[in-house]
């Protein structure tokens, strides 16, 4: 099924998932998802990735093993995710309750020139993580399906995958930081950590 | 009996419980093994194996992030794993100690082992990682625990090669 039959707006999927966070962490995948995230409202407790493209969900993991009582989301695209099919296997060993990964499915590469990816030719994401193990997995093509994801990332019966089957749309860039070093110091200063 | 020449895993251990090391990451190798296992026994440790060594590297700057310290075990058939990943380490300066147990550089009988074995210190140090090297039981020790400090206080990327005649001729 094309995602033109059936699919959300992607930036009014994150802007739902973002609604009223909290102490919710977040690590986005570079690309469309990062900027998706950043035009919801840039926040302390963002990551964005720029590069080390497949590595938004084992951050995630790391994130979420060290910080067990936060909640932590994952939002990243479907290309980003088939480089990093292995950390679904290594997320579903660890269990981390507070773990939701939300994969926003254009089943294209966006950055790259809208080339087809492999979710467009069948693949489904969310049956790889649901064969890992995970203790939820679902594919969202509707708004109430987006709520129902919003409601499982502070549930704590993680680890959550989502795919969202969003528009193969274009939209405007809206930039992140782009300093590591600084999101990095920005982000452990609002958990607490003293000053490096 | 214990000798030096056979402890050197057990004194690895010690210096990552003595340096506040919380998690460890690895792909399994056969001269990680007894440091795997004490990971897996360590009540103080989340042992996480990994599918790829490069997951290793997104995992510890993720825990780095939640106030968790880690390391990453892997033989050097997985450094070109890394490679590109290494950036997420250097672009925000992850403290990032890497743990290499040598293949193909010494009484290798398993030709395959050799191109990554051969390549495994430049490629490391072409990313930006700096490398120290044990050839002897009782440089392992200091060695980790000096590349320890020096990863967390400078913010910065380190590999420790643990060279294979230190762990040993692999027998067909």
């Amino acid at each position: 099924m094309s995602p033109a039959a059936e699919a959300l707006e992607r930036r009014a999927v994150v802007r739902t998932l973002l609604a009223g966070r909290e102490d919710l962490a977040v690590v986005t995948g570079l690309g469309s998802p990062s900027y998706d995230t950043v035009a919801a409202g840039d926040h302390d407790l963002n990551y964005y990735l720029w590069g080390a493209m497949g590595s938004a969900a084992t951050v995630g993991l790391g994130l979420a093993i060290a910080q067990p009582r936060r909640p932590v989301l994952v939002i990243t695209g479907d290309g980003e995710q088939l480089m990093g099919l292995g950390a679904l296997a290594t997320i579903a060993v660890q269990r981390p309750a507070n773990l939701t990964i939300a994969v926003l499915d254009n089943e294209r590469y966006a950055e790259t020139g809208m080339q087809r990816s492999h979710t467009g030719a069948g693949v489904r994401i969310d049956q790889v993580a649901a064969a890992c193990g995970f203790a939820w997995t679902a594919e969202v093509r509707e708004s109430a399906g987006v709520d129902q994801l919003r409601a499982r990332l502070t549930a704590f019966t993680g680890p959550n995958l989502a795919v969202c089957k969003v528009e193969p749309t274009d939209l405007p860039r809206v930039l992140p930081p782009i300093d590591a070093v600084y999101l990095k110091h920005r982000l452990r200063l609002a958990l607490g950590f003293p000053p490096r | 009996m214990s000798t030096p020449e056979t402890d050197w895993p057990d004194a690895l251990f010690s210096s990552l419980l003595e340096a506040g090391i919380g998690t460890v990451a690895y792909v399994p190798d056969a001269g990680h093994a007894r440091v795997i296992a004490l990971a897996h026994e360590a009540e103080s440790i989340t042992a996480v194996p990994l599918t790829t060594e490069e997951e290793g590297i997104g995992y510890l700057a993720g825990a780095w992030l939640g106030g968790l310290k880690g390391v990453l075990l892997m033989q050097s058939s997985g450094v070109g794993n890394c490679i590109n990943t290494l950036a997420l380490a250097a672009q925000a300066r992850f403290p990032l100690l890497m743990l290499v147990t040598m293949r193909g550089e010494w009484a290798e009988l398993n030709p395959w082992q050799n191109p990554a074995g051969g390549a495994a210190e430049e490629s490391l140090r072409l990313m930006g990682v700096r490398t120290w090297r044990a050839e002897r039981a009782d440089e392992v020790e200091p060695l980790v625990s000096g590349a320890l400090a020096m990863t967390f206080a400078g913010d910065m990327s380190g590999a420790v090669l643990l060279g294979q005649r230190l762990i040993g001729r692999k027998l067909w």
